[in-house]
C-alpha cells in the first residue's frame, strides 16, 4: 500500500517533457510559424537566390551572377521607374505630411462638424487604388474632364492635361495619390495632437506665444513619433505603387509613368522574364529596408538608450 | 500529519535572473499564512508557483500530501483570489461562481448547492444574477473569495486581495476575512505589503526580500523579536531608531551613551562577545513623561518636530546628535526647542550585529 | 487597406487610437466670426469639396446618358436621370468574350471574400492569443518573422507562391487566393489581436487557469466574448483590404471567368476596344467601391479606430 503511494508520488513529481509543454499553443500557432517560416521567410531567400539565376519563362537554378542586375539597371524602362518614384515620393511625403498636418491642426481646434469634415477626409482611403485611379482618369480626361470645363468657362487655352503629357504624368498620378492617402494621415496626426497635454496650450497662452509659432515650436517637435510614423507609413506605400498606376495611366504615354513594382509584375507575369523581376523586386525590398534601418534605429535604438 | 502546503528547496530564475532562492516553507493545516514584503521581494511569484501559475527551476511543492509540482493549478486543490478581482465580465456572478465546477464536470445539482452555500457565506444571494460591471469593488471581491470557496478545496492563496479597495472597505473586509477563517478553518496562504493586514490576520508571518523568507513567525516574534535588521526597519510605522555603536558583553555604547543591557533576552540564551553592533528601539517603546524618571536607562533628547495625530504624537528629536523618533500620548504637550527626558528599557529593545544585521 | 495597416510600430495603438474620438483639444477660436475663424472654415470647406468632388462626379456620370455626357460638363448634375448605365456595369459589361457585367466579379469577390473573412480572422486572433497569453520557446520570433514580413514588398513573394500554390494543386482558384488573402493579412491582425488581448488583465487569465479552463476553453469562453470590438475592427480592416486588393487577384487568379470585382472592373474600364461609354464605366467604379464606402459609412467611428489601431500603434 505504502510503496504504491510512493510510486504514484514520484510519477506525478516528475518533470513533464518540456516538448509537450504548453502543446495546445504550439499546434495553434502552426499557421503562422508556416507562414513566417516558409511564406515569408522562405519565400524572399527564394527570390532573392532566384535573382542571381539566368530564370527566364521558368525559375531555373543556373547561376549567372549579378547579369541580371546589369541587365536591370540597363533597361531604360527601369531607369524611368526609379526616376518615377523618387519624383513621386519626394513629393507625396512632403505634400501628404503637410497638408494631413493642416487638416489636423484646423480639425483640432474646436470646430463644429469635425466628424462630417473627418468622414469627408478619409471616405477615399475606404476605396480601391483601382476605383481612385479610374475615377481620376475620368476627371482629367482632356476632351470632358477638368480641362475641357475650364476652357468651356472661357479660358479656352487652358491646358492641363496630365495623362497624356509624358512631362506632366506623374502629377496627374499625385493628385489621385493624395486625394486616396491624406486622410489616414490626417487621422493619425489628430490622433497624435489629442495626445497632447491641454496645459501645453494653457502655457504658451501664459507666455504669449501665437498660435502659429506654438505649432512650429512646441508641437511639432512633441509629435515627433507621429510624424516618424507618418513618415514609414507614407514611405512603404509609396515603395508598392502598382493598382494605382495600372488603373489610372497603365505606365503610359509610353513608359512615362512606369513604376517598379509593374517593373517586377510585368517582367515576371507579362514578359516571363523571372529573372529580371527577381532582380527588380530585390531592389525593391533593398529600398525598403534602407527606409527601414534608420526608422528601426530611431524608434527602438533610442528607446533602449532612455 | 500537520502539512498542508510544503515547499521544498524551491528555485525560480528567469534566464540570469534568480526570482526565488532555495526556499523552504512549511505551512500547517488552518493556518493563516501572509508572505509579507515590499513589492518585488518575490511573494506574489511564490503565492504564483503554489498555485502552479509559474513553472518552478527546482525543488518540490507539496499540498495535502501530494506532490504537485507539476501538476496543472486546477488540479492542487487550491483556490484563489486576485487583487484586480478577475471577475470574467461577461459572465454573471452565478457564472463566475460555477464555471471553475462546469470545467470539472461537477453534476448540476451539486454545483447548484456549493453557489448557494457560498452566496449564503458572503451574503451574495441577491448578486447571483448581476453582472461584474454591475457591482461595487467590495461586492467583486465578495464574488472573487466565493469562486475560490465553491472549489471546496483545502487551500486558498490570496494575492494582494484588499489593495485595490478604499481604507474604510479594506478594514471591513479584513474583519470579514478573518472571521471567514475562522468558519472554514482552512489553510490561507495571504500576499500583501500591508503590515496591518498582515498583523491582524496572521497566525505566522513570513517577510521576504530579495527571494528568500528573512523571517518567519507569529507577528508577535515579528514585532518583537526581530530576527535581523531588515525586519526590524521593515516592521512598525514609524520605523525602529537605530543607534550604531560597540557591544562589550554586558553595555551598549555610543557616544554618550552607555547602557547596561539588563533584562536583554540574547539569542540562544548565551551572552554573544564584544562585537559592533546596533541597537534598536521602537518610537513606542521610548518612555516619556513622569515614568521617564524611574525607566532602566535614562537620556535627554531635544525636540526639534511634533506631529500630533490625534491618538498619539509623534516627536522628531536629537539623541545623542542623531534624529530619534518618540511615539508619545495624544495629549502630550511638547514643544520644538524642548529637553525631553526620556527613558528606555533595554529588555524591550533589539540587539544586532552590525556587520551580519543578525539579532544577538 | 491591410498593406498599408501592417506599417505599424510597436507602441500600444489602444492607447492612442481611441484619442482620434476624443474632443479636441487645439485652441478655442474666440469668436464665431473672426477672422481666423472665417480661415479655419473656409479652408475646411475648400478642402471638404476637393475630397467629395470624385464622389460627386462619379454619381452624377453614372446616371447620365452618353449623349448628354458629350455635351455637357462632368460636374453639371444629370438633366434626364437614368439608371441604364448602372443596368449596364451590372449586367452586361463585356471584358474579353464574357459580357455578362461586373455581377460576375462581384460574385467572385464575395466568394473570395466569405472564407478569408474567416479563416485569416480566426487564424489571427488565435495567434494574438497563443502571443499574449500562452507564449513559448520561440513564439516571439515567429511574430517578429511576421511583422518583418509584412514590411517587405509583396513582389518579393509573389512567384514563390505561385509555385507553393502550384504545388499544392491551388494555383488559378479561388482557395489559393484565400490562402494568399489569409497569410498577408496575418501580420496586422496578429499584432491587432495580439496587442488586444495583451491588455486585458493578466490575473483574468490565471483565475481561468485556477477554474480549470484549458487553451480552448480560456479563448472560447473567457477571452472571445469580451473582445467582440477587436474582432469588428479586424472584420473591417479585412474586408476592405480584401474587397480593395488587386494585386493578388491579378496574380493568383489564372482564368478572367473567376477575377475579383477589381480586377474584372479595370479590364472593363480599360479595355481597348470599343466606344468608351464613360457613363457605364463610372457605374461600375461606383459599384466595386460601394462595399468598402457602406462598411465605411456604417462603422464610422470603429474604422477610424481600426485603421488608427492598425497604423498608428503610437
Amino acid at each position: 500500500m505504502a510503496s504504491i503511494d510512493t510510486d504514484a508520488r514520484s510519477r506525478a513529481g516528475r518533470r513533464p517533457n518540456r516538448l509537450f509543454k504548453n502543446m495546445n499553443a504550439k499546434l495553434a500557432s502552426l499557421p503562422m510559424m508556416f507562414t513566417a517560416l516558409v511564406v515569408f521567410l522562405g519565400g524572399t531567400i527564394w527570390t532573392i537566390t532566384y535573382s542571381f539565376t539566368s530564370s527566364g519563362l521558368l525559375p531555373r537554378l543556373e547561376w549567372a551572377g549579378l547579369e541580371q542586375y546589369a541587365r536591370l539597371w540597363s533597361s531604360r524602362k527601369w531607369l524611368v521607374s526609379i526616376e518615377n518614384l523618387a519624383i513621386y515620393g519626394f513629393l507625396s511625403l512632403i505634400l501628404t505630411l503637410v497638408i494631413a498636418f493642416i487638416l489636423a491642426a484646423l480639425l483640432d481646434r474646436k470646430i463644429r462638424g469635425e466628424d462630417t469634415f473627418r468622414t469627408i477626409f478619409l471616405y477615399p482611403f475606404a476605396l480601391s487604388f483601382i476605383v481612385t485611379g479610374l475615377v481620376w482618369q475620368w476627371i482629367l480626361n482632356p476632351q470632358f474632364g477638368v480641362q475641357d470645363v475650364v476652357r468651356d468657362l472661357g479660358w479656352t487655352n487652358f491646358n492641363f492635361d496630365p495623362l497624356n503629357n509624358p512631362e506632366i504624368v506623374l502629377y496627374g498620378l499625385l493628385i489621385a495619390g493624395l486625394w486616396q492617402g491624406t486622410g489616414l494621415i490626417m487621422c493619425i496626426m489628430l490622433a497624435g495632437l489629442r495626445g497632447i497635454d491641454e496645459d501645453i496650450w494653457k502655457a504658451t497662452r501664459v507666455d504669449g506665444i501665437g498660435t502659429v509659432k506654438t505649432y512650429l515650436v512646441v508641437i511639432i517637435p512633441m509629435m515627433r513619433p507621429v510624424f516618424v510614423t507618418s513618415l514609414v507609413l507614407i514611405g512603404s506605400g509609396i515603395v508598392k505603387l502598382y493598382d494605382l498606376v495600372v488603373a489610372q495611366t497603365s505606365g503610359g504615354p509610353g513608359i512615362s509613368s512606369e513604376v517598379p513594382a509593374k517593373y517586377v509584375m510585368t517582367s515576371m507575369f507579362g514578359g516571363q522574364n523571372l529573372g529580371q523581376g527577381f532582380a527588380a523586386s530585390t531592389m525593391m525590398m533593398l529600398s525598403v529596408i534602407i527606409i527601414l534601418i534608420p526608422w528601426a534605429y530611431l524608434e527602438f535604438g533610442g528607446r533602449k538608450r532612455g | 500529519m500537520n502539512h498542508s502546503v510544503e515547499i521544498k528547496n524551491l528555485d525560480l530564475s528567469f534566464g540570469a535572473v534568480t526570482v526565488l532562492e532555495n526556499l523552504n516553507l512549511d505551512i500547517h493545516k488552518g493556518e493563516f499564512l501572509v508572505l509579507l514584503g515590499s513589492s518585488g521581494c518575490g511573494k506574489s511569484t511564490l503565492l504564483n508557483c503554489i498555485a502552479g501559475l509559474l513553472e518552478v527551476s527546482d525543488g518540490q511543492i507539496w499540498i495535502e500530501g501530494k506532490n504537485v509540482t507539476w501538476e496543472a493549478p486546477s488540479d492542487r486543490g487550491i483556490g484563489m483570489v486576485f487583487q484586480s478581482y478577475a471577475l470574467y465580465p461577461q459572465m454573471t456572478v452565478k457564472g463566475n461562481l460555477s464555471f471553475g465546477l462546469k470545467n470539472a464536470k461537477v453534476p448540476k445539482a451539486e454545483i447548484e448547492k456549493r453557489v448557494q452555500r457560498a452566496a449564503d457565506v458572503l451574503q451574495i444571494q441577491p448578486l447571483l444574477d448581476r453582472k461584474p460591471g454591475a457591482l461595487s469593488g467590495g461586492q467583486r471581491q465578495r464574488v472573487a473569495i466565493g469562486r475560490a470557496l465553491v472549489r471546496d478545496v483545502d487551500v486558498f492563496l490570496f494575492d494582494e486581495p484588499l489593495s485595490n479597495l478604499d481604507a474604510k472597505l479594506r478594514a471591513d473586509l479584513r474583519v470579514e476575512l478573518k472571521r471567514l477563517h475562522q468558519q472554514l478553518e482552512n489553510t490561507m496562504i495571504y500576499v500583501t505589503h500591508d503590515q496591518i493586514e498582515a498583523m491582524t490576520l496572521a497566525d505566522r508571518i513570513a517577510i521576504m526580500k530579495g527571494g528568500s523568507i528573512m523571517q518567519l513567525g507569529s507577528p508577535d516574534e515579528i514585532y518583537n523579536r526581530p530576527q535581523n535588521l531588515y525586519v526590524a526597519d521593515f516592521i512598525g510605522s514609524p520605523s525602529m531608531n537605530f543607534i550604531e555603536g560597540e557591544f562589550d558583553g554586558t553595555h551598549f555604547k555610543a557616544g554618550d551613551m552607555n547602557m547596561e543591557m539588563i533584562g536583554y533576552a540574547y539569542v540562544g540564551s548565551l551572552t554573544p562577545s564584544a562585537r559592533r553592533a546596533t541597537i534598536g528601539i521602537r518610537p513606542e517603546h521610548v518612555i516619556t513623561g513622569e515614568l521617564a524618571a524611574t525607566a532602566p536607562q535614562r537620556f535627554t533628547a531635544t525636540v526639534d518636530l511634533v506631529e500630533p495625530m490625534g491618538s498619539d504624537t509623534l516627536v522628531y528629536a536629537t539623541l545623542d546628535g542623531k534624529m530619534f523618533r518618540i511615539r508619545m500620548d495624544g495629549q502630550a504637550k511638547v514643544k520644538p526647542g524642548e529637553s525631553l527626558p526620556i527613558g528606555i528599557d533595554p529588555a524591550r529593545a533589539s540587539l544586532f550585529d552590525t556587520k551580519t544585521e543578525q539579532r544577538l | 487597406m491591410a498593406d498599408v495597416g501592417i506599417l505599424a510600430t510597436t507602441k500600444a495603438a489602444e492607447q492612442i487610437a481611441p484619442r482620434t474620438l476624443d474632443g479636441p483639444s487645439g485652441p478655442r477660436p474666440k469668436r464665431r466670426f473672426s477672422r481666423a475663424n472665417i480661415i479655419v472654415y473656409g479652408t475646411l470647406f475648400i478642402v471638404a469639396v476637393y475630397y467629395a468632388l470624385p464622389l460627386y462626379v462619379m454619381i452624377v456620370t453614372s446616371l447620365k446618358g452618353m449623349p448628354e455626357i458629350q455635351m455637357g460638363n462632368i460636374f453639371a448634375p444629370p438633366i434626364e436621370v437614368t439608371f441604364e448605365p448602372w443596368v449596364k456595369a451590372w449586367s452586361e459589361a463585356c471584358t474579353g468574350i464574357n459580357c455578362d457585367g461586373l455581377s460576375r466579379g462581384f460574385w467572385n469577390s464575395v466568394n473570395i471574400l466569405i472564407p478569408s473573412l474567416i479563416v485569416s480572422i480566426a487564424v489571427a486572433s488565435i495567434n494574438g492569443y497563443a502571443l499574449s497569453m500562452w507564449k513559448f520557446k520561440g513564439s516571439e520570433v515567429f511574430f517578429s518573422i511576421l511583422m518583418i514580413g509584412a514590411f517587405i514588398p509583396y513582389q518579393v513573394m509573389l512567384y514563390p507562391i505561385v509555385i507553393m500554390l502550384r504545388e499544392a494543386g491551388l494555383y488559378g482558384s479561388l482557395s489559393g487566393l484565400v490562402l494568399v488573402h489569409v497569410a498577408f493579412g496575418m501580420p496586422i491582425n496578429t499584432l491587432l489581436f495580439r496587442n488586444y488581448f495583451a491588455a486585458i488583465p493578466e490575473e483574468l487569465f490565471k483565475a481561468a487557469r485556477v477554474d480549470g479552463a484549458g487553451f480552448w476553453a480560456i479563448f472560447f469562453r473567457i477571452i472571445m466574448p469580451m473582445s467582440l470590438p477587436i474582432f469588428v475592427v479586424a472584420l473591417i480592416i479585412q474586408v476592405t483590404g480584401i474587397w480593395n486588393d488587386f494585386l493578388f487577384g491579378v496574380t493568383y487568379i489564372s482564368s478572367p471567368d473567376r477575377y475579383p470585382m477589381t480586377v474584372q472592373l479595370n479590364n472593363i474600364v480599360n479595355s481597348v476596344q470599343g466606344v468608351k461609354e464613360y457613363n457605364v464605366n463610372m457605374a461600375a467604379t461606383l459599384l466595386t467601391g460601394l462595399v468598402p464606402l457602406t462598411i465605411y459609412f456604417i462603422s464610422g467611428k470603429l474604422f477610424v479606430r481600426g485603421i488608427a489601431a492598425g497604423a498608428v500603434k503610437g
